[in-house]
């Protein structure tokens, strides 16, 4: 089976390429791009006015499978996915059981590829159990599949356990992604530490809290030597921590959530539940610094954080309520956002998308050159349209986006060249 | 002026002049309560409920004396604040008891955002009586009152509020109310109390009690909770009282005719010395007082009125 | 649509309808003994200020005077939107009084049953009495005026105004027709 696009605005970072093109795939895996390709093609379609990008890859979401599949399952997250434009997924242990042995690992990959729409590379737990006491067997977790080990929302206390992990992760070359999180910082708060949380009577989460973890794990990971990866920095301190460590040499990199460079603690006023996760929403002043970090190179990836939960997790009180938002299919418009308010450029953002989160857990994805596996969005970058909760793919329907005007959007997704998505 | 509120949540939401018509409103109920029938047939036939999630004596008095001076049917239900625990959410607690038709529902809830949470999500009426550590609108005109009846015109006084202001409710609502009416703010404290972004809403911002009452024309001294003591906040009661409690010395900072003020219930030789609790400054019994009249005027204001259709 | 405007009494009208009044009220009650007029906030309170200054003039001493607000007790809270509550001002023990009631117009009657609800709350006055500038008619309540200013018929759609002047002193009355 063989399928042309063509005419698009091919965009594809790993290669260095962006100019108006044809791709051609054949039996799920790209044969050739370049200008008038001609070929004999099952299916042609027309890309005149899109972007042919490398599908998407989203480092950082809760599948919630096994164990809550009320909130999502991996069908229909991966169907998410698919309707944001992602193609690959990583996702974080935090399910029941958690994901710290192979016969876990084994079912999400196994469902992922007879059910799912999208490739599903797992996160195991740093710690058995996301106790943070013992090692879970990462050896055998690579072998099964694991991409990289977070004990993600439950913070490694332990600085010698954190140690440990650095040093054995390492051993198999394999990253550890952290949720930096002082949680005796933390102490009970529910939403960043400032003048609103003043004004609302809402216990804060001070920006020291996630500073001083980043703080521990860069220099963790620089005594031990081992790969970090720091999700969903929000703080202006913590972009300058990786910002600095990398200049030192530190084998460090990280990622930035849509929600945290486009919204501001000003969104939880009147108790919007939809606008609490962890970390919580900062100052401009943060945001700021996270589409500085994003800019200069600082930040590698864009992820999602991912987090669905069930209507009645959210619709109560707000010191009670559940943290966390849905993001796959926001995520490509708010980061085209970016784009259009001259933050980074279309270039910056696609590889923010795709090629720079693939080199971070080292999966042969993110790219479309020749010879790679067939995984591809067709962008429309001026496609205007409203964000609705109620028309999201996904189970749960937890965002703060909703009603919003959005541009930009994937029109087809395309996975081991097979249509998955069809706007 | 006419002012027909559907709920009162908070003071952050009212104008000077709807405060203003408030307390007018007030100071025409007060006279009901020197009465030796001290009873209105206003509110006849309407139901209000004290729904307190959170205990409290003087406030759930106070609101039900209100509701009974104004011949409502009053009904007090204690819920336990733990919906979570108990499988019963917050919104299905309140829709059981709006199924008993209220007309309007007073609130007390632990969660800052509690009451604003079942405005959205019930037909009948609520007055917050005080959620997490957001607002107490009540207290707040109160002391407004209060200040008013002692000072005439709040407009242009220097007010002091000290102690525990990040768990007070009580501060919140009345920063509002004061910079509404013109007053000038001033918050002190151990800085482990002061939240950040007080002055964001309007205050000057002291660590030190003397410097922060020196030629005040009002101070309120805020209750220091007990079990405080000896965790992260403050070391001790002791410590606390001797740098940020109002005793005669430090009282005669203020001016002459300064007066006192505490939300209550006191602790004695803690924020407020015995002399200071027992003195003629002070005007904490006005405050309880004037609170009854207060809340008669707020349950009027809310029951009385053609509201805006709902959607 | 033009309103007009008919004068039923002027400055000098108003001012005999008031004498005669003060004068009917201290025969009826013969003199000022345990004598009260409370006027109704707010019209009936100026009206009731001058009836008590006629009687200082003609008796040459003074009345118990008072004022009462009626809001609490009105009878349609919730079919407009809120009054503002004023002050009742009553200084004196009304147990044993002959209170005469005092209020500007009397039309469906029904500010005359919550005056009076709220007379009863504050004491038990020996007997009530009422005095009125204009009696309009459309009666809804079996209420019947012992001093009259003037008594006429109106349409319903009809408006009776008093027109007071800068110290509350009655000038005169007015008609308006649409």
């Amino acid at each position: 089976m063989k399928t042309l696009i063509k005419n698009g605005r091919v965009i594809d970072p790993a290669n260095k390429i962006d100019s108006v093109c044809d791709v051609l795939i054949d039996s799920g895996v790209i044969t050739e791009v370049g200008v008038n390709i001609t070929a004999n093609a099952d299916e042609t379609i027309d890309a005149t006015g899109l972007l042919i990008t490398p599908g998407l890859i989203d480092l950082h979401t809760h599948l919630r499978d096994p164990g809550q599949e009320y909130k999502e399952d991996i069908i229909s997250g991966t169907r998410a996915a698919a309707a944001g434009g992602v193609t690959s997924l990583t996702c974080m242990p935090n399910t029941t059981p958690v994901n710290d042995c192979l016969a876990i690992t084994k079912y999400i990959i196994s469902r992922a590829k007879e059910e799912g729409s999208a490739n599903v590379f797992p996160i195991a737990s740093i710690s058995k159990g996301m106790k943070g006491e013992i090692l879970s067997e990462m050896g055998e977790l690579k072998a099964g599949g694991c991409v990289g080990f977070s004990d993600d929302g439950v913070p490694v206390v332990s600085g010698e356990l954190m140690r440990r992990a650095f040093e054995y992760a390492d051993t198999f070359d394999m990253p550890i992604l952290t949720h930096a999180e002082d949680l005796t910082l933390v102490a009970g708060g529910s939403m960043n530490d400032g003048p609103v949380a003043t004004e609302l009577g809402l216990k804060g989460i001070p920006w020291v809290a996630e500073d001083a973890a980043t703080s521990r794990e860069i220099m963790l990971a620089e005594f031990t030597g081992g790969r970090l990866h720091v999700c969903h920095v929000s703080t202006k301190g913590s972009v300058d921590l990786v910002r600095q460590g990398k200049a030192r040499g530190v084998r460090v990199t990280c990622e930035a959530t849509p929600h945290h460079f486009t919204l501001t603690d000003e969104a939880v006023r009147g108790y919007n539940t939809n606008a609490k996760m962890n970390p919580p929403l900062r100052s401009q002043e943060d945001v700021d610094a996270v589409r500085a970090g994003l800019a200069d190179g600082t930040i590698d990836a864009i992820a999602t954080d991912h987090a669905p939960h069930h209507y009645d997790e959210k619709n109560v009180e707000f010191a009670v309520a559940m943290n966390g938002i849905v993001g796959l299919e926001s995520m490509l418009p708010l980061s085209l956002n970016l784009v259009e308010e001259g933050v980074i450029t279309l270039n910056q953002a696609i590889s923010l998308l795709t090629s720079q989160p693939a080199q971070i857990i080292g999966i042969d994805r993110g790219t479309l050159g020749v010879g790679a596996i067939a995984d591809i969005a067709l962008i429309d970058p001026a496609l205007e349209w409203e964000f609705k909760a109620e028309n999201l793919q996904s189970k749960s329907k937890n965002t703060p986006f909703s009603g919003w005007k959005m541009k930009g959007a994937a029109v087809k997704t395309i996975l081991a060249g097979k249509t998955v998505y069809s706007r | 002026m006419s002012f027909n509120p559907k709920h009162i949540l908070g003071i952050k939401n009212l104008t000077a002049d709807e405060i203003n018509f408030i307390l007018d409103t007030a100071d025409s109920f007060k006279e009901i309560n020197t009465r030796q029938i001290k009873k209105v047939p206003t509110l006849r036939g309407k139901t209000i409920v004290n729904l307190f999630f959170e205990a409290s004596t003087r406030t759930r008095t106070s609101f039900e004396i209100a509701g009974k001076r104004l011949s409502a049917d009053t009904v007090n239900i204690s819920a336990s604040s733990s919906s979570v625990v108990k499988g019963e959410t917050l919104e299905d607690t309140a829709q059981n008891i709006e199924a008993m038709h209220p007309d309007i529902i007073v609130m007390r809830h632990s969660a800052s955002g509690a009451c604003d949470y079942l405005a959205e999500r019930l037909n009948c009426s609520i007055v917050n009586a005080g959620d997490g550590t957001h607002e107490h609108p009540s207290q707040a005109l109160l002391d407004a009152f209060t200040i008013r009846q002692h000072k005439g015109d709040i407009k242009g006084l220097t007010v002091t509020i000290a102690g525990d202001v990040a768990h007070s409710r009580v501060v919140r609502s009345n920063i509002h109310c004061l910079n509404k009416l013109g007053a000038n703010v001033r918050i002190t404290g151990p800085k482990t109390m002061l939240p950040p972004g007080l002055e964001k809403l309007g205050c000057e911002v002291f660590s030190n009690l003397n410097d922060a009452i020196t030629g005040a024309d009002c101070i309120m001294m805020l209750r220091i909770q007990h079990e405080r003591q000896g965790k992260t906040l403050i070391p001790s009661l002791r410590e606390y009282s001797r740098f940020f409690g109002l005793n005669d010395e430090n009282l005669k900072l203020a001016k002459k005719d300064a007066i006192v003020l505490h939300p209550g219930p006191i602790n004695r030789g803690v924020e407020l010395s015995s002399s200071v609790a027992d003195g003629k400054q002070n005007v904490i019994l006005d405050q309880v007082e004037n609170g009854v009249a207060v809340r008669m005027a707020l349950l009027y204001l809310v029951a009385g009125g053609e509201k805006l259709q709902d959607e | 649509m033009a309103t007009e405007k008919i004068e039923i009494l002027d400055t000098d009208g108003v001012n005999r309808a008031l004498t005669r009044i003060a004068h009917e009220i201290l025969e009826k009650n013969k003199g000022v003994e345990k004598l009260a007029i409370i006027g109704i906030r707010t019209g009936g309170a100026h009206v009731a200020a001058q009836l008590t200054e006629k009687i200082r003039e003609i008796e040459g001493e003074g009345v118990s005077h008072g004022t009462i607000d009626v809001t609490m007790y009105r009878d349609d809270l919730g079919a407009r939107s809120n009054l503002a509550v004023g002050h009742t001002d009553i200084q004196f023990p009304l147990k044993d009084c002959k209170v005469v009631l005092v209020d500007d117009v009397l039309f469906t009657g029904r500010t005359i049953r919550a005056a009076m609800d709220a007379i009863m709350d504050i004491g038990r006055p020996d007997s009530i009495q009422l005095a009125i500038m204009v009696d309009r008619g459309h009666r809804e309540l079996p209420i019947r005026p012992d001093y009259i200013g003037r008594n006429l018929p109106t349409a319903r759609n009809e408006q009776i105004e008093v027109e007071f002047n800068d110290q509350n002193k009655a000038m005169a009355i007015h008609l308006f027709r649409a």
